[in-house]
């Protein structure tokens, strides 16, 4: 290892030493300061597009953007002074004088990093008004809405959407005023090589890129009568959902969730991750079948819609590959309208699905033709995100979250629904990297005949986006990969191509960190950023806590799911499970180049 | 791995690409992908293209794409940024007015106004009928006629606003009538 040689220099009339490398806006923070930005991005690539981020360095003669310049020896940065200050605020203005003056009625508004800046810098008043931006909104995708008019430039979802996924769908085009980001010939997103995930979403400052938004759908079911409507929620919901309140990241808040969603007046509240051991009892079974001869290795998980939109445009020839089993959520959704149904009752038709996910790619999973169940009947009505459902809570007024008087230890005692509420440790870990994987070790090393009892499998957490590993269990070896961030997965799924490496199963999760990192989750609180390792760690850090104060930790051990098979489902991986449980995949275009 | 092959598109989408594109332009490209950076050669292909065609069509910029192997928003945005590509055909008719310092003074702006009425197209863009196309130039080098506007190769130099019509007028009539005698 060699070290890094240390630099010194002087910020606000501070000495100090730092790594050679670092930029100015990094050394700073080593100081407590936090230089205002935009464009910047600690994950992603410089551009120092914005100009907000600029300070003063001795003897430069012009501002320079400390987001992008590395420090050298003997360097002496004032990060303010009134007219760094007042160069600043005339940038931000300058931003705004062609923005739309619509906070109030923006999706943003209250989390808008523009509007925050702004009013950190201390933009009172419009000084400057400039021609306004008309392009045309695209909300031709069911997952993401694209807003031009709000955009700014910053070029983060160009960058995330190139650097982090690999997909390249959105560039700049055109140039000076005219400039917009849209995929190639300003194509409609529904049309263009976009997989939905939602980064661009995560990522953008201001609302021009946004999820489509399904609230009112699933308001106007809660208010019809006739409906019969049921919610399932996401493994990473509960480690996230609390975010949106002001809570910190990392705490579990299953109960309050539960009981917002009963004040909301869903008529039965389910866990997804019910539906997570079922994926993995029948993942779990294909595998075993491959292994032994039954079905071409490795095995590509399927959980992530977003991944299996990058795996029909990017790499159709492993479509093969892939596990045909539906994800949790469609899982859940096919037997909240079958066995759900016929134990209750009620006529599938009139039950309305409503899928709670920290997902936008799960939006347009719903409306795949191959997860209906009859012409105009999706098995999954709607798909909220977790911000949608966050809103929807304080839309109602539900306090549960911010009253100081309830003993949040021991409130409430809420759980979910029967049968479809009862879930294992497996389940939880879905939501994050290595939590599928190590989910089908844990049953497959059971029904292996594995004798040491092993649960936890630290080694395939690919919390830096890409692991290796071979795992020993009943005397076999098992090389596994788990990949999240698809530039990851791309470089694992090109050496399948090329046959240099040779897996037994491989999970992959479209969004950084997985679903904990979804294009669907909470926008980060203001001292973070999306993809923020330590924001991911603490999301993950909950879910590994629930499976561990859990007594049933492996997916078959789930008694609802030995029941659903023993009165419902009848053989694991059998005809009935493949006809309700399992799907299909097929080479979609525009072919996306890689 | 036979039914790995069964899924790949990958030969139907690179032929369906070098349909759209001349022999000698694919061959050019094949060429390039052998090179060290061939992502550098974009601009040369795009030239090759817009000369064959006259212009940059989404088809054909999608399957330069795909044969180069760079996704189609980064070629698009390339096409888009530079002056000289255009985007759509060219009409029969090619408008340029100067914008240069000495015609703007004198009242080029105006004059572009006035044929943006006429026409309803903007700078870059081509009537829909197919005849006209409008494009700025910087500086023709006959300040003295400010302004100028050069319809194909013909100088019309001092024009008004008021006169744009008739110019319009006479040279459609003088494109039609050399069409009818060839």
């Amino acid at each position: 290892m060699s070290e890094k040689k240390l630099v010194n220099i002087t910020i606000d009339g501070r000495r100090l030493q730092v790594e050679e490398g670092t930029t100015i806006l990094e050394a700073a923070r080593h100081l407590g300061i936090r230089i205002p930005s935009l464009c910047y991005h600690p994950d992603l690539s410089l551009p120092g597009a914005c100009r907000v981020c600029i300070v003063d360095v001795k003897d430069m003669g012009f501002y320079m953007a400390s987001c992008s310049v590395r420090v050298w020896e003997g360097m002496e940065v004032q990060t303010n002074s009134p007219e760094i200050r007042e160069a600043r605020r005339d940038i931000v203005e300058l931003l705004l004088d062609n923005h739309p003056q619509e906070c109030q009625i923006c999706e943003r508004d209250g989390n808008c990093e523009l509007q925050n800046l702004a009013y950190a810098l201390g933009v009172r008043e419009r000084l400057f008004e400039g021609e306004r931006k008309n392009f045309p909104r695209d909300d031709s995708s069911h997952s993401v809405v694209r807003e031009p008019n709000k955009c700014i430039l910053c070029g983060r979802c160009v960058r995330v959407c190139s650097e982090i996924q690999g997909v390249t769908n959105l560039g700049r085009h055109g140039r000076g005023f005219r400039t917009v980001v849209s995929p190639a010939h300003g194509a409609r997103m529904d049309e263009s090589v976009c997989i939905q995930c939602g980064q661009c979403v995560a990522v953008c400052p201001t609302a021009a890129f946004l999820e489509k938004d399904s609230t009112d759908d699933v308001w106007a079911a809660l208010a019809d009568p006739s409906r019969h409507v049921v919610v399932q929620t996401a493994p990473a919901i509960r480690a996230t959902i609390g975010e949106g309140f002001g809570l910190p990241p990392g705490t579990n808040n299953t109960g309050r969730m539960v009981a917002s969603l009963r004040l909301l007046g869903f008529d039965g509240v389910f866990d997804t991750n019910f539906g997570a051991d079922l994926t993995i009892v029948e993942e779990s079974e294909e595998f075993l079948r491959r292994l032994n001869g039954q079905g071409p290795l490795p095995m590509l998980t399927s959980c992530s819609p977003g991944w299996i939109n990058y795996l029909e445009k990017f790499f159709p020839e492993l479509i093969p590959l892939a596990s045909t089993c539906r994800s949790p959520m469609s899982m859940t959704s096919v037997l909240l309208k079958t066995y759900y149904a016929q134990s209750r009752g009620i006529d599938p038709k009139s039950i309305y699905v409503v899928a709670v996910m920290p997902c936008v790619a799960k939006k347009y999973e719903a409306r795949r033709p191959e997860h209906y169940m009859a012409e105009g009947i999706p098995w999954t009505d709607a798909v909220l995100t977790t911000r949608g459902l966050i809103w929807m809570i304080k839309s109602y007024g539900i306090d549960l979250w911010t009253l100081q008087s309830v003993d949040f230890e021991n409130f409430p005692k809420e759980t979910f629904d029967d049968p479809l509420g009862i879930s294992t440790g497996a389940a939880d870990i879905f939501g994050t990297t290595g939590g599928v994987m190590e989910a089908t070790l844990r049953t497959a090393a059971a029904r292996l005949g594995d004798e040491s009892g092993r649960l936890d499998f630290h080694e395939v957490r690919a919390v830096d986006g890409l692991r290796e590993a071979t795992v020993r269990i009943a005397d076999r070896e098992i090389r596994v990969a788990v990949a999240n961030g698809l530039v990851n997965a791309a470089s694992i799924l090109d050496e399948i191509v090329r046959g240099e490496k040779q897996y037994h199963i491989v999970e992959i999760m479209a969004c950084p960190g997985g679903c904990i990192g979804g294009g669907g989750q909470p926008y980060p609180p203001r001292s973070m950023k999306a993809m923020d390792p330590e924001l991911l760690a603490l999301r993950a850090q909950a879910l590994h806590a629930i499976d561990g104060q859990k007594t049933l930790r492996r997916s078959h051990e789930n008694p609802a799911i030995q029941r659903l098979y023993a009165e419902f489902l009848g053989e694991i991986g059998g005809p009935k499970a493949h006809e309700l449980l399992h799907t299909h995949y097929t080479p979609k275009l525009p072919r996306g180049i890689r | 791995m036979t039914a790995i092959a069964r899924t790949d598109n990958r030969q139907e989408v690179l032929a369906a690409a070098r349909a759209e594109l001349p022999v000698d332009i694919v061959a050019f490209i094949e060429d390039c992908r052998r090179q060290e950076h061939p992502e550098s050669n974009l601009i040369a292909v795009l030239h090759r293209v817009q000369e064959h065609f006259g212009y940059l069509a989404c088809e054909k910029l999608d399957a330069v794409a795909q044969l180069m192997n760079i996704p189609a928003a980064k070629v698009a945005g390339v096409a888009t940024f530079y002056h000289y590509f255009r985007m759509q055909p060219r009409g029969k008719l090619m408008i340029n007015v100067c914008m240069g310092t000495a015609c703007y003074v004198k009242g080029a702006e105006k004059v572009v106004d006035r044929i943006r009425e006429e026409l309803g197209i903007d700078f870059g863009q081509t009537t829909t009928d197919g005849v006209f196309s409008l494009n700025s130039a910087l500086c023709l080098g006959t300040c003295g006629l400010a302004p100028v506007v050069m319809i194909n190769d013909e100088v019309h130099g001092k024009v008004t606003p008021d006169q744009v019509p008739a110019l319009l007028e006479k040279a459609m009539l003088k494109a039609r009538q050399s069409m009818e005698e060839a």
